[in-house]
């Protein structure tokens, strides 16, 4: 089937707007659901406080990875709309780090979609956490619950 | 000539963030990877995590894939973005 969906993906340093984001994809009226989740620095990580992190990516890799995700997305459900951003290098204590928006006619496939992107961004994509804290700096450690969410998708 | 890309830890703990390395005799990831180890004993520690991933040519990819000569290949850790 002809695919005709407007996928935009974007890496980079500065921050960005929510509302501006949201505006793009809610300018269809063919869809009747926009989802968007946003994730940011929290304050806490495996009992440490974190007053910082530094994002490193693969340029390029990072891009085709969140590319083919977003593909899979809208093979999988009938999407209209996908949009991730991901911001790298240092960010403080309450910035955001991803946005992940997706359209649809209908709640439920954006629902899906929008946690499937985050649990296949999270184990796929080629970005890493360097974490600052009380107790100097440390990289994050991949979680096995984030592998078994990703493995929760395979049909 | 192979392009080698580390990232993360891997690249921290390296002190390396890219190499040039010969193509000859490398015909899989893992022989990159046994033959960038035989570097020193530094090398040879942080290329044996068991958690280390490979991308070739920007493709996530498995220790028995082919490398050729011209391709980039990376080595890091597990991913942690989002």
């Amino acid at each position: 089937m002809e695919q005709s969906n407007q996928i935009i993906v974007r890496v980079h340093a500065e921050d960005f707007s929510v509302a501006d984001e949201y505006a793009l994809l809610a300018c269809d009226n063919q869809d009747g659901a926009v989802v968007n989740f946003v994730g940011k620095v929290r304050d806490f990580n495996d009992g440490c406080a974190v007053t910082d992190l530094t994002l490193e990516h693969y340029p390029g890799m990072t891009e085709s990875v969140l590319l083919q995700i977003s593909q899979q997305a809208c093979e999988r459900w009938p999407l209209n709309k996908v949009t991730i951003i991901h911001r790298v290098g240092t960010l403080t204590l309450g910035e955001q780090i991803v946005f992940i928006g997706v359209t649809s006619a209908h709640r439920k496939a954006a629902f899906a979609a929008c946690e499937f992107l985050i649990d296949f961004l999270k184990t796929k994509a080629p970005f890493w956490k360097l974490e600052a804290g009380d107790t100097g700096s440390k990289w994050v450690e991949a979680r096995d619950s984030d592998q078994q969410a990703a493995q929760m998708w395979k049909k | 000539m192979i392009q080698v890309l580390f990232f993360a830890q891997i690249r921290e703990l390296l002190d390396t963030a890219k190499v040039e390395h010969s193509a000859d005799n490398i015909d899989t990831a893992e022989a990159l990877r046994a033959a960038l180890a035989a570097t020193d004993d530094k090398w040879a520690k942080v290329l044996a995590s068991d958690k280390l991933l490979v991308a070739i040519n920007q493709t996530m990819s498995q220790w028995d894939s082919p490398v050729n000569d011209g391709d980039e290949v990376a080595f890091f850790p597990p991913v942690t973005g989002g």
